[in-house]
């Protein structure tokens, strides 16, 4: 039943044309500092100072416009960007609040002009806060070291997939231990990194309890594995409550077990990744720890390991001196070398740092609670409408952080699918759901995600939005199939996005494919 | 409904049903007596219980900003001090409205929306791609990567399935950062997709690529050459056509690094034979972060071999159901690892997205015009500050010319370690070249010197006499 008062919404349409297609020649939105007339006696004009055949001949062409004219463009566009202005239970990527003090301090020359290679001695700052992270994140999990080189969870991964190289490499075993064991329900970066890093990869299904059995696991461990990379809980909401005896077999078979902890959120203060047994884990800095999402990253994914593989770690590590003062050091002859370049997404580490000195160790506590409780909040309220059913539904137990719904039942009906309702629900300023990672064994799915930041208010909203969206959906299909009708712009035309006649990814392979001069 | 007891939340900024009535409404909706009835799924003894002596909670933002402020007012900034280091980061200056739009409330938080409610931002992303292809000279560009040798390393990848050879040829002047990107991209012999990779020596003489080292060392099972240009020695590659071609004729791939900011003055690479073009996207209009504003991308020509081993994600300009009216949309989504996990091409996931907003209104800003006189301006300020460097005795700049940005000075002749010259400098907080001694010990002392728009002729001043000053 509908318990709020449904408000009135038309997004932000300014018809606002490619920058591309904007200005006029000679406009000019910066200027270089005049170059000083000693240095120009001195070496000369410019394009002299260039070898012959390296001169630039041909003009871009770029756009030219006033300063304000960049500003009030790219103004614009933010407006035509929903994100967090509405409500966004976007599952799996944990939307919380990103605390607007941390934008002050990281846009600070003590952060923002701060350079890779400074001596340490001037980055002591910097080095202080990692290191503080790194052992608050060690309480958390159990584990014994945390570097931040990777650029998001997937990197994170793959950074786990290169450790998991180095370290049988070191022991002489790399070319038997070949394959890395992992779930259909683990992230999709947990195998695609793997396999790139040259691992063949073993997916176990899963079975009626929502997640393959011990004995599935069994017959795949061999000699062969390497290492065995999962979630848990995953985003279905379905904790492995096995996943000890797991870790257990792939040890005994001499593997290593990763924690991909994408799911923190719900299981803060209660599950730490070394008690499990795991060997390493992950944290998703701009998801669970408050950073921003940006649209995706600058983000980090926190790599703890314990002991064992921290000779394997890629460099340069966080050291401290013993006085309060800390260096940087490489990493030896076992390390992985780099992820990436230099220490990692610096100003995001600083903001997880932030957050969790905020929350503390109860806020943390609470937040897992208020998650949980809000999921369950939800799916109280979310299956008594008609259409909705709850994926996996013979699995027993209350569900965590998510759970994944699916609206198979009202696509039945109405010929309504999964994707005109997340559109429908733009209209009224909610944003997407998440729908399902691949594989897909949920027909018509989408997982939400309350989390710790939505009010009560904001989850009946959001329901109510859905409600009223389903109710269309059996009234008037056509409505929902053609929408969204309050946005930006109107229902994408997906079918010349795989036509390579087509596709255009730049404005001058637009122009050429249809004829558009400048 | 719960009694007063140890699971009611504390109210907290952050969280609004910490709130007592919302937390019970919820309670009494989802038919909850105790909160650890929501974890009836976890065994009891996967449940940690002991202490956890965590440092005290901070909510007020007051204690947090003090808190934090001070202990990062430790660090010395390059913008209180004169700034010499490059080397894969570099400062540049960032205007004003490209961190106004970075740190938008609508730009910096979201995740993910429709096609419809992230229009604004796929826009923004649209004109990244588009602006850099303008750069470069390509008509195929994705979404940012991780930094310049990720996408150098995955470009790598590409060239490898593409014509299904495992030999990549890099020039030895290559960024240590970067090799070692490189290298864990390229793997290990005992897996699958092994890469080996051959550096091409340095022409001691001029700073570039050995086109004799390249010769003799090119084959029919090279699958790619890689190479910056500029090179990480500042030196820019002017026999990059001949390189290229010598890598045609052995139907190897050509990948061509660059930094975006030089190519108002240098020709694109798809001019002298780049097949893939990457880079970083740092210089434009992002802050050096001690390294966390890196970025990369990828581009080439807008052909099926190229674009269907892409592992990143890319919008695509496309239309709606509105005639005439313009949207955005994923592209060759089912080919990345979200489509096909352990079958995609490599991996995406979370990249550096928001740095194409700053990314996007600095090309805006420059504009063609911008970015000539940008290139212009680097030019001369390096290569006065190297001319003004080389008078001084016992200091000599390696490869007095042909270079942008970036130079080589030697310190041999003075006896004196880059690294004291450098702690002296440190005192007269100047931060001197990127020490060279270890990564290229051929090279003797010597220390890679970075002169951006910047720099004043004041500035460049004092660095001369502190230098002329501490190599005494």
């Amino acid at each position: 039943m509908i318990k709020s008062k449904i408000r009135k919404y038309h997004a932000p349409v300014w018809d606002e044309p490619l920058v591309m297609q904007m200005g006029q020649s000679g406009r000019r939105g910066s200027i270089a500092p005049v170059t000083e007339p000693k240095i120009v006696e001195t070496v000369g004009r410019a394009l002299d100072l260039l070898p012959a055949g390296m001169k630039r001949v041909n003009p871009l062409n770029l756009p030219e416009l006033s300063e304000f004219e960049v500003q009030r463009h790219y103004l614009h566009l933010s407006q035509q960007t929903l994100g967090m202005m509405g409500i966004s239970l976007f599952g799996t990527c944990t939307m919380k609040y990103n605390p607007r003090v941390n934008e002050r301090i990281v846009y600070q020359p003590f952060v923002a002009e701060m350079h890779p290679h400074q001596d340490p001695e001037t980055m002591q700052g910097i080095l202080e806060i990692v290191n503080r992270f790194d052992h608050l994140l060690r309480k958390l999990s159990g584990l014994d070291k945390f570097v931040f080189q990777a650029g998001g969870g997937a990197d994170a991964a793959y950074t786990q997939a290169c450790i998991t190289r180095a370290y049988h490499a070191s022991r002489g075993e790399l070319a038997q231990r070949n394959e890395i064991i992992t779930t259909a329900q683990a992230h999709p970066c947990n195998p695609a990194t793997a396999a790139a890093a040259g691992f063949k990869i073993i997916t176990l299904a899963l079975e009626d309890d929502g997640f393959p059995s011990v004995e599935a696991l069994k017959a795949v461990v061999s000699e062969r594995t390497a290492a065995l990379m999962v979630n848990n809980p995953d985003d279905i909401g379905i904790y492995n409550p096995h996943i000890k005896e797991w870790v257990k077999i792939v040890h005994d078979a001499g593997g290593l077990c990763f924690y991909d902890h994408a799911n923190f959120n719900g299981v803060m203060t209660r599950i730490r990744a070394a008690e499990i047994g795991f060997d390493a884990c992950m944290y998703m800095l701009h998801k669970t720890f408050g950073g921003p999402k940006g649209g995706g990253g600058p983000a980090v994914g926190a790599y703890g390991c314990n002991e064992k593989l921290i000779p394997f770690l890629p460099g340069p590590t966080v050291e401290e001196n013993g006085d309060g003062t800390f260096y940087l050091k490489e990493g030896g002859e076992n390390s992985v070398g780099r992820i990436r370049e230099f220490l990692g997404n610096i100003p995001t580490v600083i903001r997880a740092y932030s957050w969790t000195r905020s929350m503390g160790i109860e806020g943390l506590r609470d937040a897992a609670n208020i998650s949980v409780l809000a999921n369950n909040y939800m799916e109280k309220r979310l299956l008594e409408i008609p259409g909705i059913t709850k994926g996996m539904p013979d699995v027993k137990g209350r569900r965590l952080e998510m759970t994944r719904y699916s609206l198979g039942e009202l696509t039945a009906d109405t010929g309504v699918s999964c994707l005109d309702v997340q559109n429908r629900m733009t209209d009224y300023g909610v944003d997407a759901y998440w729908l399902s990672h691949e594989p897909w064994f949920i027909p018509e799915p989408f997982t939400p995600e309350a989390g710790e930041l939505w009010s009560v208010e904001d989850i009946d909203y959001w329901i109510d939005v859905l409600e009223t969206v389903c109710n269309e959906a059996r009234s008037n299909p056509e409505l929902v199939k053609s929408s969204p009708h309050n946005q930006v712009v109107h229902k994408q035309n997906s079918t010349n996005l795989s036509d390579p006649a087509k596709w255009a990814t730049t404005w001058r392979a637009y122009k050429r494919k249809y004829g558009i001069s400048n | 409904m719960i009694e007063k007891n140890k699971d009611l939340p504390t109210p907290h900024p952050f969280m609004a049903n910490s709130a007592e009535a919302s937390f019970n409404e919820m309670l009494k909706v989802a038919n909850v007596t105790n909160i650890d009835e929501l974890f009836e799924q976890i065994p009891k003894d996967h449940i940690f219980k002991g202490d956890w002596n965590f440092d005290p909670a901070l909510p007020s933002e007051a204690a947090i900003y003090k808190h934090l402020t001070k202990i990062l007012r430790k660090n010395i900034s390059a913008e209180e001090s004169l700034n010499f280091l490059g080397a894969g980061c570099w400062q540049h200056y960032v205007p004003a409205i490209c961190d106004e739009m970075v740190t938008r409330t609508e730009f910096l938080t979201p995740v993910w929306g429709t096609p419809s409610s992230d229009h604004g931002r796929n826009q923004v992303w649209f004109e990244f791609q588009s602006q850099i292809g303008e750069l470069v000279g390509m008509e195929f560009v994705g979404l940012p990567l991780y930094s310049y040798g990720t996408a150098g390393g995955h470009a790598i990848r590409m060239a490898a399935r593409i014509n299904k050879r495992s030999k990549v040829l890099v020039q030895a002047s290559i960024d240590p950062e970067r090799l070692a990107v490189f290298k864990t991209y390229c793997g290990y012999p005992e897996l699958s997709g092994y890469i080996e990779i051959i550096l091409i020596d340095v022409d001691p003489k001029t700073g570039r690529m050995s086109l004799d080292d390249l010769k003799a060392k090119i084959s029919k099972d090279v699958s790619a050459i890689y190479f910056d240009n500029p090179n990480y020695l500042g030196i820019i590659e002017s026999e990059a056509k001949a390189i290229s071609q010598l890598a045609h004729d052995v139907g190897a791939e050509v990948i061509i690094g660059v930094d975006p900011i030089s190519l108002g003055v240098l020709p694109s690479p798809s001019e002298y034979g780049a097949d893939i073009v990457v880079g970083t996207t740092q210089p434009l209009g992002v802050h050096m972060n001690a390294g966390g504003g890196v970025g990369g991308f990828i581009a080439t020509r807008d052909d099926e071999k190229y674009a269907h081993e892409y592992p990143t994600l890319q919008v695509s300009l496309t239309g709606t159901s509105e005639p005439g009216e313009m949207a955005f949309g994923l592209t060759l989504f089912e080919q990345s690892s979200y489509g096909s996990r352990e079958n995609g091409k490599d991996w995406t996931g979370n990249s550096v997205y928001l740095w194409t907003v700053a990314n996007a209104t600095y090309m805006s800003l420059l504009g063609p015009t911008g970015f000539a006189e940008i290139g212009e301006n680097i030019l001369q300020r390096s290569h006065y500050a190297a001319k003004k460097i080389a008078e001084i005795p016992g200091v000599i700049v390696t490869w007095p010319s042909g270079f942008f940005k970036e130079f080589v000075v030697n310190f041999d002749s003075t006896k004196k370690k880059v690294s004291q010259i450098n702690k002296s400098l440190l005192s007269k907080k100047i931060f001197g070249g990127k020490d060279l001694s270890k990564d290229f010990p051929h090279l003797g002392q010597s220390a890679l010197y970075c002169v951006t728009e910047i720099h004043t002729l004041e500035d460049l001043d004092s660095l001369v006499s502190a230098l002329a000053e501490v190599t005494k």
